[in-house]
């Protein structure tokens, strides 16, 4: 191979002198970490909305949340993402539609909204499912006792629940990183966008991509140590993972 | 908010989006699946052979692949098979590889990482018994792997394959970072030549829609039917 090895590139200044290429990749890299907790904000708490929405009794609740779960996870993220940032200010009134495309930051926005709503079907998944593994007896216990439905999961069932899928969820996080690198086709400048850019620039292709692809690695690194820590934690004692 | 919807544009983009656009799409998710099957399949069977060497290899392709976003890997191989052509033909420079035949050795090499693990999960699924059963008798390891193991791994597994085929299928959009002319990436071209965003945008997501949609309902009533009774 006569590839032409320079692994100083990163120390190189950047095209418009703001810093080296190593800062730009770390900005990228904040912006991927941005995007991707504010993301799972919102995945968590529309999942878990709709997760509960699953385990109760109510057909409409249950149908509403299949509906979205299906809607929502049966088309490419890339199209949910276009959907958001060129399809929806069109679909709106004038005025909202051009207050939207005005926004600075859009693009952030529309890969926060759109990863986060892309996400929290899997997160619904796993809660029914985790309040589903619950045995029988710990709701009839609950309602038995008086307890309202809303006091019945507060208390009762969503404490277990999750605890018991706290690993899975994990690993939906880890997705939730992965799939920010889509944002760049909205045009944010995420860690993947940063190293593309880099590339271009420099022509330093392998260096910029191995680069990212390292801090990637490390986050995911990073993530599942301290997942691991906060597991061990909250685990419940007599539960396999407990104590 | 459909008053100006003009339905007329996707009518006649209709045989572009799906002669070029949804052939292509639908040619990658095919070669992908076929391509990631056999080789998650032999990388599934050298992370269990317990040969030294052999199983590191394989569990940390397999654990390096499901680290890194797919968009990172699809650039990364765009730019790195010219050099690799170059190598193994030993050319004075590097090769010309196109976008298309990028995308497919991409997918099918990303994807084999995750067929691996669900192979993985397949043949060990086999009672013990069987395999002792099989060298009882006298058969080898491929022999045994031919015959006995991998049958029953591919029956049981079949809808997990068919779910990652579908996943794969809405990831194939992302060869859209290379231009490629699939089934988006034609509506998106489509939508900007005639500044109708919102009419092939909204298209193109119901046609992905519809297509997952009642693909995932066979792959659930196939599960049922598949299911082998111990």
């Amino acid at each position: 191979m006569n590839y032409h090895w320079d692994w100083g590139v990163f120390r190189h200044p950047l095209l418009d002198g703001s810093g080296i290429y190593l800062d730009s990749l770390l900005i990228g890299l904040k912006w991927t970490v941005v995007t991707s907790l504010s993301a799972w904000v919102i995945a968590l708490v529309i999942g878990s909305v709709l997760g509960v929405f699953r385990t109760t009794r109510s057909p409409i609740l249950v149908g509403i949340a299949n509906v979205y779960i299906e809607l929502f996870r049966n088309v490419p993220l890339l199209m949910q993402l276009f959907l958001w940032y060129f399809v929806l200010p069109e679909m709106l009134p004038q005025a909202w539609g051009d207050w939207i495309k005005q926004l600075p930051e859009s693009s952030l926005y529309t890969a926060i909204v759109g990863l986060g709503l892309y996400m929290a079907p899997r997160v619904a998944i796993q809660l029914s499912a985790g309040v589903g593994a619950l045995p029988r007896g710990q709701r009839m216990a609950a309602e038995a006792m008086g307890l309202t439905t809303v006091q019945t999961y507060r208390y009762v069932l969503l404490p277990m629940a999750f605890r018991i899928i706290f690993p899975p969820l994990t690993s939906e996080f880890l997705n939730t990183i992965k799939n920010s690198s889509v944002a760049i086709t909205v045009g944010l400048l995420e860690l993947t966008a940063r190293a593309r850019a880099m590339q271009e620039e420099t022509f330093q292709v392998f260096e910029a991509f191995i680069a990212a692809a390292i801090l990637y690695l490390l986050l995911n690194v990073l993530v599942t140590v301290l997942m691991r820590w906060i597991e061990r934690r909250i685990a419940v004692p007599g539960y396999i993972s407990g104590r | 908010m459909f008053a100006n919807f003009d339905f007329d544009v996707i009518a006649r983009s209709l045989p572009y989006l799906f002669r070029e656009g949804m052939s292509f799409t639908l040619m990658l998710t095919a070669i992908a699946t076929a391509g990631g099957v056999i080789l998650g399949t032999l990388i599934a069977m050298s992370r269990l052979s317990g040969v030294p060497g052999l199983t590191q290899v394989a569990t940390f392709y397999v654990n390096l692949i499901r680290a890194l976003p797919l968009v990172l890997v699809i650039f990364l191989i765009y730019f790195l098979l010219p050099y690799v052509g170059q190598w193994v033909t030993d050319a004075p420079r590097p090769i010309e590889v196109g976008a298309l035949s990028s995308s497919i050795i991409t997918f099918t090499l990303f994807e084999a990482a995750y067929f691996a693990e669900i192979m993985r999960a397949g043949i060990q699924s086999i009672p013990r018994g069987q395999t002792a059963a099989g060298y009882g008798i006298g058969l080898s390891y491929l022999q045994m792997m031919r015959y006995v193991v991998l049958p029953q791994a591919f029956r049981t597994m079949l809808p997990v394959i068919f779910m990652q085929t579908i996943v794969l299928f809405q990831d194939t959009s992302l060869v859209y970072v290379l231009s490629i002319t699939d089934f988006l990436g034609a509506a998106s071209k489509v939508a900007q030549r005639d500044g109708r965003v919102t009419e092939m945008y909204l298209f193109a997501a119901v046609v992905y829609f519809i297509i997952s949609f009642s693909a995932s309902r066979v792959v659930k009533r196939m599960q049922n039917r598949l299911a082998i009774v111990r």
